[in-house]
């Protein structure tokens, strides 16, 4: 009776369009789903710091050095928003971690792809983030209340990470040649696998329907990737660039841009672990988890001490 | 091993004088004052604040939504407790 009753208020909640919150009773589907979805978005945040950081200490000049600390550490915040989200379902950051490391948990296969040139943190930040924004901003109404405030938050945020990549690639059009030609070789790299960071076609992607019943999810795949082309097309013109699709135009009955085929065995591919740097990811992440280890024992041990005293 | 022995904090942050402490998420610490600095690295990277709460989430006493009838219920019969429950004519000024 009590079940039937939960169920009720539960549904009645998400119809009318209020948050579900961290005591309330909720179907295990629905607590499972979240639960992965936040941490996959935690990972990839936690992830993500990697391409970017490895160009901190070779930016070419102090301002870009300043700029892409606070972006890189930004994202491990929005990581830790992220858990402590988690975290209100049940979950335990150091057990999403292990996962992380053990493979037993995904993140987003666009940080499986190296930062060959300065022009990659600039592309990263109008195209990667530009396109984690064109997802995040639905999810800000998103029907679990500790979620949906990490989204609001996080996209506060990510509005700077855009604009700061986006004058980088000004600035390097407005040099030389080479300067020019490495923002285009960064946009050739780019474009497809940001394509791709919508995940699988609709067809394809059994969860959609359930997750947007449950207002996790607001919008398909494909309508999100729709907007993300329609935004990136007068931005790449303005920059000056090419995108690397020969059937990219517009299209005027559907009041949208038509755009190529998207290879799906190469994310599937990337996703599954074979991309170019999934290997390293993951290294570098249990070699800091690891190295990091007797700093977390000291400091609790640490503090065991102190509140004995 | 990744072993968290850190308990969780939760974290209140006042946006500026005149304002009360809102509740904005949690951390993990070894302890209080750790807690305080993680808020501020976190939390407060853009003047979002001018003063931090840390609290040990085991700390926190909560009403569960199983409560809400017992705790909140009473309220809703409880109407001359609402202004509007009372009728003054028109050409009484300033109530
Ligand atoms: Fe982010
Ligand atoms: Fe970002």
């Amino acid at each position: 009776m009590e079940g039937v009753m939960s169920e009720q208020t539960f549904t009645a909640t998400i119809e009318k369009d209020q948050r579900i919150e961290p005591r309330d009773w909720m179907p295990d589907g629905y607590r499972k789903t979240m639960i992965r979805q936040i941490a996959q978005h935690a990972h990839s945040e936690i992830i993500g710091m990697q391409p970017e950081g490895a160009w901190i200490t070779r930016a070419p000049s102090l301002r870009r050095k300043a700029i892409l600390l606070a972006k890189v550490q930004d994202e491990a915040g929005h990581g830790l928003y992220l858990y402590s989200a988690a975290e209100t379902l049940g979950a335990d950051r150091g057990d999403l971690t292990r996962r992380l490391i053990e493979g037993r948990q995904k993140y987003s296969s666009i940080f499986n792809y190296p930062t060959l040139s300065f022009a990659d943190v600039g592309v990263i930040g109008w195209l990667v983030d530009g396109a984690a924004i064109c997802n995040q901003v639905p999810l800000c109404r998103s029907s679990y209340g500790p979620y949906a405030r990490a989204m609001i938050r996080i996209c506060k945020e990510e509005s700077f990470h855009q604009r700061q990549g986006y004058e980088l690639l000004m600035t390097m059009m407005r040099g030389t040649e080479a300067q020019r030609e490495m923002v285009q070789d960064a946009v050739n790299r780019w474009w497809w696998p940001s394509l791709m960071m919508f995940g699988p076609p609709d067809a394809e992607s059994p969860n959609t329907a359930q997750s947007m019943a449950w207002k996790i999810k607001r919008h398909t795949n494909d309508e999100l990737r729709q907007r993300f082309v329609d935004m990136s097309v007068p931005q790449a013109e303005a920059l000056g660039v090419t995108l690397p699709d020969p059937d990219l135009r517009w299209n005027d009955d559907r009041g949208h841009h038509d755009f190529g085929a998207i290879d799906w065995s190469e994310l599937k591919r990337v996703i599954s672990g074979d991309g170019p740097m999934n290997t390293e990811r993951i290294a570098n992440r249990r070699r800091a988890d690891e190295e990091g280890a007797w700093v977390r024992e000291a400091a609790a041990a640490h503090a065991g001490k102190r509140a004995a005293t | 091993m990744i072993q968290h022995e850190w308990p969780l904090y939760e974290v209140f942050v006042r946006a500026k004088r005149g304002l009360n402490h809102v509740h904005v998420g949690s951390l993990r610490a070894a302890d209080h004052e750790m807690a305080l600095h993680h808020a501020r690295d976190l939390y407060t990277r853009r003047n979002e604040g001018v003063s931090i709460w840390v609290v040990r989430s085991d700390d926190v006493v909560a009403s569960g939504p199983d409560d809400k009838d017992a705790f909140f219920a009473p309220s809703g019969d409880k109407v001359y407790r609402h202004p509007t429950h009372y009728s003054i004519p028109d050409s009484v000024p300033h109530i």
